[in-house]
């Protein structure tokens, strides 16, 4: 599959560009390099991803990112504290198996459909309960955030998981500068609708009413977990898995971590999700990891965390709030978790 | 094999390979690591759909055969039958082996939390009897009755359009070409029934 990419923002990197490893022995002299190289971006961002030791195989593309986040990539830290230290799925695993409907329903269509996915500019709309709301580019909602590397669990409602190492900054620190007026309950956000671009919003057989729609609790959005991202692997994120913006919040199911985000929106009362909408059965507005609520038609006690072997899958249990529990576990006491799913 | 014409000969071959394709692309994507991020899950949907394929191309035999007079196209219903039998019992493989890892326990969460994957056994076990008499001779030896036993490929099939329309989630355009493929299959016979 990966041989048959098309060129455009996914360009493979060479060899002879990647900094050589006495570059990024220490931190210092790794942010020395990084600052100098500022004007060559595509040293800057690999430096990153080699002094993290991420193993991103030659013949698979990095993904680069507009000039200005450049700077952003290569000047990310990791934030030890908040990451697991299981081991990574595969670059090859994360870029090519992707839930993105908007590029098409198979796991294999978003690498396939979504490379020419124009990312850059990209404006963001924040309204609704805040005090400055606007239209802002991404440069600009960015410009006051360091990205930290997070390594994350991240468990999809169809019982797969995987664990990825995103770059991004908490969604907390975004919101405050925004300053939610006091009747900020909820955060709506909304992925962009484009036809042209996006083939799997052209379909007539989907039951899932474009624009795709997620919203938190806005305690659940403020809480440190929950993650902006701007990338993955120590790159910028490529268009499958949400280009150029995304949220991840590492203890519910993946669906509610939404992708290429154009709108986020405050408001009193709760806001509608997509796929609650399509199956309120199934799926409910908080999509709390959680072994012991089953999807009416699948078990959600255990999960195959990939990569899984053909003959030996690797089946493992799944953890209430997908082990970030005694973090976030606080957020719900008193809810009837079996009532909100 | 009877009287073995040179183009029938050819013909029993063409529909030979060609319904072996599907498993020898899966064969050879496994080969060359070519099953994309998660082999496990795709080898067993792609098992499924074939498996399905076939057994419509098998109910497609009679329909075709009357409305077109292609008579010639009996003979491979045996062929289709027996493939669409060997694709669901991979699938059904592929699945304890490739997702399940052969764990009991897991398996019987599986049957009860998954119901589609209950009418999916279902249909496999009524498809069993018939690979079973699929050959001439005990063809022969049931004679009438073997007709009759053979119908179970109707509640079969209805199971099998079950076990996928059940597996949902948002885009339900390949089950719709499938569910309208089998009411016209069956629609068919119901209409030469209440003709004669």
């Amino acid at each position: 599959m990966v041989k048959r990419y098309k060129s455009g923002g996914s360009q493979p990197v060479l060899p002879s560009e990647i900094t050589p490893e006495s570059v990024y022995r220490d931190r210092r002299r790794f942010m020395q390099a990084a600052l100098s190289v500022a004007a060559l971006p595509v040293v800057g961002f690999s430096s990153l991803a080699e002094a993290a030791g991420y193993d991103i195989p030659a013949d698979l593309p990095r993904y680069k990112g507009p000039d200005w986040l450049q700077p952003k990539l290569a000047e990310a830290s990791r934030n030890a504290e908040l990451s697991t230290r299981e081991t990574l799925a595969p670059y090859y695993n994360v870029i090519t198996h992707n839930n993105f409907y908007e590029f098409g329903t198979d796991k294999r269509d978003p690498v396939r459909n979504a490379q020419e996915f124009k990312t850059d500019p990209w404006t963001v709309e924040i309204s609704g309960e805040v005090a400055k709301p606007g239209n802002y580019h991404l440069e600009d909602i960015l410009a006051p955030h360091a990205l930290e590397d997070r390594v994350y669990r991240l468990r999809c409602v169809e019982a797969w998981s995987m664990v990825i190492p995103w770059l991004g900054f908490p969604l907390a620190d975004l919101i405050k500068r925004f300053e939610p007026t006091s009747k900020a309950k909820y955060v709506q956000f909304t992925t962009l609708l484009d036809k042209e671009q996006m083939p799997g919003q052209r379909g007539f057989f989907s039951t899932i009413k474009w624009p795709y729609v997620e919203g938190l609790r806005m305690d659940e959005a403020m809480h440190p977990l929950t993650l902006m991202a701007v990338g993955l692997y120590g790159n910028a994120l490529p268009p499958q898995n949400g280009a150029p913006l995304r949220l991840v919040v590492p203890w519910k199911y993946g669906f509610k971590s939404i992708k290429s985000i154009v709108r986020i929106h405050f408001s009193e009362t709760m806001p509608a999700t997509s796929w609650n909408m399509t199956a309120p059965d199934e799926y409910g507005f908080y999509a709390n990891v959680n072994p012991e609520v089953d999807h009416p038609r699948w078990s959600q006690a255990t999960e195959r965390r990939l990569p899984s072997s053909l003959l030996t899958p690797n089946i493992i249990d799944t953890l209430p709030f997908n082990g970030y529990a005694d973090q976030v576990a606080h957020l719900y006491k008193g809810m009837d978790l079996t009532q909100w799913f | 094999m009877v009287s073995v014409a040179p183009m029938r000969l050819f013909r029993w071959w063409l529909f030979f390979l060609l319904l072996l394709l599907p498993l020898g692309r899966l064969v050879e994507g496994l080969l060359t690591n070519d099953l994309g991020a998660d082999p496990a899950k795709y080898i067993v949907k792609e098992l499924g759909f074939w498996a399905l394929c076939w057994l419509w191309l098998t109910l497609a035999v009679t329909p075709l055969r009357k409305f077109f007079g292609w008579r010639w196209l009996m003979v491979y219903r045996r062929m289709f039958g027996l493939y669409a039998f060997f694709y669901a019992v991979l699938h059904l493989l592929a699945f304890a082996t490739f997702l399940l890892g052969w764990r009991w326990d897991m398996l019987m969460t599986e049957l009860t939390k998954r119901p589609y994957i209950v009418m999916g056994s279902l249909a496999l076990l009524l498809l069993l009897p018939l690979a079973v008499t699929s050959t001439q001779k005990m063809q022969r030896r049931l004679g009438r009755r073997w007709k009759k036993l053979h119908m179970l490929i109707y509640p079969a099939s209805l199971l099998v359009l079950l076990h996928f329309v059940w597996q949902i989630r948002s885009d339900f355009f390949q089950q719709l070409i499938f569910a309208i493929l089998l009411a016209i299959l069956l629609g068919y016979r119901l209409y030469l029934k209440r003709r004669s």
